[in-house]
């Protein structure tokens, strides 16, 4: 009894790294979803609009 | 221990693939592969880096609102065996936690289409969601043995967001592809819910086996059968489908109707019909798509 819950706070560290680390990766992805679509949805004309 | 440390103790277990699973993976997979599809038949076409960041926003909306009916419907997964073993009821993803991850990518998913294709498509989107997670899960599921008729709207829109990512409308083509979905989910669920009726029985969902009975149940496979086959013979009138998809679906739909009619001249006893004609449904749905896809792959290429 004394010793499980050593054991599972060890497993509960490495899986809260992997959640955290599935947050961040999941966040660099959206990051560049969002770049690359508003790059193609400005297309090649953005520099000759006139206003 | 009591069980609430045990719970406690298992809650900081949980890794990213158990929140993956709040997804629905597998219903995710078929809104996919449909939405991809309504993309293809649609006509003209959209950058494919935007087609491909639309298809996610659909599998993310689609997941969310798989996250959402899990938050909702956590009482009565954790009595059906077909889905004690999702992540609240296993005790791996707190339920307030579901909900919220739901709620968030819910929101993500339709902004992101938004961003990636137009806001006819987002606002279908966000639609699906809220169909499914308000109307279906919410109102009919546990009110009316009708629930996965109506409720398979939701299912069915895919193809519709898909083909209004690409044109920009929905016009009567999608709506076809839409129809044929929401008239293959009740002999779909209801196959199902004919060997499992032990289960909704016991949480008190009405499904329709356990309301009005085996025998009508099985009268209501056959018919929607019937009508779903020349459903999927509908495509036929437009010019999305051809030779090819002619002969795939007509094909499919007379297996289909075969094992329904198998189902309908079954006993109760006996679930083996109703189970081969759950397998062959998913079979015939993702046959069926796969034919139109072929079908515009040859018309592009030939």
């Amino acid at each position: 009894m004394s010793e499980e819950p050593e054991i599972s706070g060890a497993e509960a560290i490495k899986k809260k790294k992997q959640r955290n680390l599935a947050i961040a990766l999941s966040l660099a992805a959206f990051i560049l979803v969002v770049f690359l679509v508003t790059i193609l949805r400005l297309g090649g004309s953005v520099a000759d609009r006139s206003f | 221990m009591t069980d609430n440390a045990a719970k406690s103790d298992s809650y900081a277990l949980a890794g990213p693939e158990d929140f993956f699973d709040l997804l629905k993976p597998r219903v995710m997979s078929l809104v996919v592969f449909t939405a991809f599809v309504g993309m293809v038949a649609a006509p003209g076409g959209i950058h494919p880096l935007l087609g491909l960041v639309s298809i996610l926003a659909i599998a993310v909306g689609a997941g969310a609102s798989g996250a959402l009916n899990m938050w909702w419907d956590a009482d009565i997964d954790a009595v059906m065996s077909r889905t004690a073993n999702r992540p609240i009821p296993a005790g791996k993803v707190r339920r307030g936690d579901a909900g919220a991850f739901g709620g968030f990518l819910s929101a993500l998913s339709v902004v992101l289409l938004a961003l990636s294709s137009n806001y006819l498509a987002a606002g279908l989107l966000a639609f699906t969601i809220f169909f499914y997670v308000v109307i279906y899960s919410m109102i009919l599921k546990r009110a009316t043995p009708q629930n996965i008729v109506i409720g398979g709207a939701a299912g069915a829109f895919p193809p519709v967001i898909g083909w209004a990512a690409v044109t920009g409308n929905a016009p009567l083509e999608a709506w076809i592809l839409f129809a044929i979905i929401f008239l293959w989910t009740p002999p779909h669920f209801w196959a199902l819910a004919l060997y499992k009726q032990g289960d909704y029985e016991r949480v008190g969902v009405p499904m329709m086996p356990n309301v009005k009975g085996d025998a009508a149940t099985r009268q209501q496979i056959l018919a929607y059968s019937i009508i779903l086959f020349f459903a999927g013979l509908a495509p036929l009138a437009t010019n999305i489908a051809g030779v090819i998809y002619g002969i795939a679906a007509t094909g499919l739909g007379a297996g289909f109707l075969w094992f329904a009619y198998k189902v309908y001249q079954g006993t109760p006893e006996d679930h083996g019909p109703a189970k081969k004609l759950f397998g062959f449904s998913i079979f015939y749905l993702f046959g069926v798509f796969l034919a139109l896809l072929i079908e515009k792959a040859v018309k592009y290429y030939v």
